[in-house]
């Protein structure tokens, strides 16, 4: 018999953690998945958050580094730095990688740091119980903006990816999202791409992937596949926004 | 081993890349702008990797993520970029990362001046970041003692996979001295618990997070265990002409520079003058001042660059109630004053005694 399906080697036999419904473990098991096909396993060096994207320190099966909130694309760039041969990305969430962590995001990718970040952007804190983020949709309700974003008051959403693609140095900067099948698909594409341009030192690669958060923006998480396809892609949209020219010749 | 005539900083960074570092990231601020300058140019030289970080945050994170792959990380600053690295410093600490932070300070609190000063002892020895954790923290007081601390500094981190301060000040950093240059360490191959990427179904997990309560307590223990074993086996100091000492100065650093001088002038009197001079400030060598006798030593005398004082406190734990403690100080980037300091103890000589309090 044929096995078609298993959990990615790249991941551990424990139960996760995440609250049911939430794209983290979606997002999560595609990478996982691309590092088993491309066969990195041994290779890769994973940096975490601090976050709900924390939890993957009991979920990886690679090498791990725990970072202070924000601070992954720092850390990444000290380890990049010193084993060059090795596969080294980020994972961090819109409050981690936007508000407290800007400035290590915007000048590793400035530095074009030959490493990859998975940026998991569901328009809220999660981890600290769903405060207002930069990523916050206008309107959209948290416990510290309780009736609703005003942009009066606190600006409006950032969009991250179109930032860092405003700048000349990062090769690969792409928003997909893990609401559809197809959307899968197309976000584990990316990803797999941004590894691979990582590989042959192509330079610094940003897969931002929309995600929800079901526990803290109080909706079932089919309501949230809705709400992302309604609200956030008019905000967020999916998109390549740079890649590298060779890749464009190509299409 | 060569000689060479070299300014403070420049020593330092150099005595850092024979030790076997290499990796340095720092963002400039001044009086300490020499050790990145001298790193951007000499390290690559040596395979190293020098990256000017967008923050002193960012630096110290990216030493945590060179430390994390094995390799010899340092950073440096001053003041208030030591403050913005005391997060970075915990991070080092909870996850058993090595790596060496140089500690230029200058004067403070806030923007401060520019100028060489001693306001940042309790930073340096023991508040260096959230968690109560403890480095080893040299503070050496000529550039020969800076560049074989430094050298040196690299092992203690990696035994004990724990940061290492080397606390100097603005005068150190600058000034120019003959130095003996030790010769360059072999490098290492990366320790097993480094990340390099996992062997079959072993992985390396570097975290600064515990699971729970009675892990992070176990964690504190396990700590609490090597800064004892510090206190045991690692404290240095000087005890300059102590033995028969009725005066005697307690100083590091600049300041202990100075005393030094002081005494010499003080013994030319006729005035049994002494000084015990802590290398390491923490571990603090309170068994040099435990050990002094109430019949024989009439005062000792803090001298420190800080205002209120803050070696004073370590020095009064050491000395207890027995012998009177007076000082001698200056801030702002005042340099403790030789005359000043002689004329104190020839006015407790006189029996003009005043005692200090700890506020
Ligand atoms: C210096 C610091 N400030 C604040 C926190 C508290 N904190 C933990 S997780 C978090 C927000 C995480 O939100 P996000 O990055 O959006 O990730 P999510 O949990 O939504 O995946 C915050 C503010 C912290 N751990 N460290
Ligand atoms: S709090 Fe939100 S982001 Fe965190 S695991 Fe739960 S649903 Fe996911």
């Amino acid at each position: 018999m044929k096995k078609l399906y298993s959990r990615p080697e790249s991941l551990n036999k424990s139960a996760s953690g995440f609250c049911p419904g939430c794209m983290h473990g979606t997002i999560t098991k595609i990478t996982a998945q691309v590092i088993d096909e491309l066969e990195l396993g041994e290779k890769t060096i994973c940096c975490l958050p601090v976050g709900c994207g924390t939890l993957g320190l009991l979920y990886w099966n690679l090498d791990l580094v725990g970072c202070a909130h924000g601070r992954a694309p720092a850390v990444a760039t000290g380890i990049k730095r010193s084993r060059p041969q090795n596969l080294v990305f980020t994972y961090q969430g819109d409050g981690d990688l936007g508000a407290i962590g800007t400035a290590e995001i915007i000048h590793a990718a400035n530095r074009g740091e030959n490493f990859t970040t998975i940026f998991v952007n569901n328009s809220i804190y999660g981890m600290t119980g769903g405060q207002m983020a930069p990523t916050t949709l206008v309107g959209q309700k948290s416990t510290t903006s309780p009736t609703g974003r005003d942009p009066a008051l606190a600006g409006y959403p950032m969009n991250i990816s179109e930032i860092i693609a405003s700048l000349r140095a990062p090769a690969y900067v792409a928003r997909f999202a893990v609401n559809t099948p197809a959307n899968i698909n197309k976000a584990k594409a990316g990803i797999k791409k941004a590894f691979e341009i990582q590989l042959r030192n192509g330079g610094f690669t940003f897969i931002e992937i929309l995600s929800n958060c079901p526990t803290n923006w109080g909706m079932t998480p089919l309501e949230t596949l809705d709400f992302i396809e309604e609200q956030t892609m008019k905000q967020f949209p999916l998109g390549i926004f740079k890649e590298p020219e060779e890749e464009i010749d190509k299409c | 081993m060569t000689r060479v005539f070299m300014k403070g900083c420049e020593a330092i960074a150099e005595a850092a890349i024979r030790g076997g570092c290499r990796f340095f990231a720092g963002y400039p601020i001044t009086p300490q702008n020499e050790i990145p300058e001298y790193m951007s140019r000499e390290l690559p030289r040596h395979g190293g990797v020098f990256v000017q970080g967008e923050s002193e945050i960012a630096s110290i994170y990216m030493v945590y993520g060179a430390a994390a792959a094995g390799n010899y990380a340092m950073t440096s600053s001053s003041s208030p970029g030591i403050s913005l690295k005391s997060e970075g410093l915990s991070y080092l600490a909870a996850a058993k990362l090595p790596a060496v932070v140089v500690s230029v300070m200058r004067a403070g609190p806030g923007l401060g001046t520019i100028l060489p000063a001693q306001n940042d002892y309790f930073q340096a020895t023991k508040a260096s970041g959230h968690g109560g954790f403890r480095t080893i923290t040299f503070a050496p007081s000529t550039l020969q003692e800076a560049v074989d601390l430094t050298y040196q500094a690299f092992e203690y981190a990696q035994r004990d996979r724990n940061p290492v301060i080397i606390a100097i000040d603005g005068f150190l950093g600058a000034i120019m001295e003959p130095v003996v240059l030790p010769p360059f360490k072999e490098l290492k191959e990366p320790p097993k618990w480094a990340v390099t990427g996992k062997k079959g179904k072993m992985y390396h997990i570097i975290t600064p997070a515990t699971a729970n309560e009675n892990s992070q307590q176990a964690f504190n223990l396990q700590m609490e265990k090597l800064y004892r074993r510090w206190a045991q086996e690692d404290v240095r100091v000087e005890e300059y002409r102590v033995e028969d000492a009725e005066f005697v100065f307690a100083a590091y650093g600049t300041s202990g520079r100075v005393c030094k001088s002081v005494v010499n002038a003080l013994r030319e009197q006729g005035v049994k003058a002494g000084l015990i001079r802590p290398i390491t400030i923490n571990p603090f060598p309170y068994r040099s001042f435990e050990k002094l006798d109430p019949d024989r030593v009439k005062a000792v005398i803090v001298a420190e660059m800080a205002i209120p004082p803050q070696l004073l406190y370590d020095v009064r734990v050491g000395v207890g109630r027995a012998i009177p403690i007076t000082i001698v100080r200056a801030s702002g980037g005042n340099i403790i004053s030789q005359k000043e300091a002689v004329e104190k103890v020839l006015s407790l000589q006189k029996g003009e005694m005043d005692y200090e309090e700890i506020i």
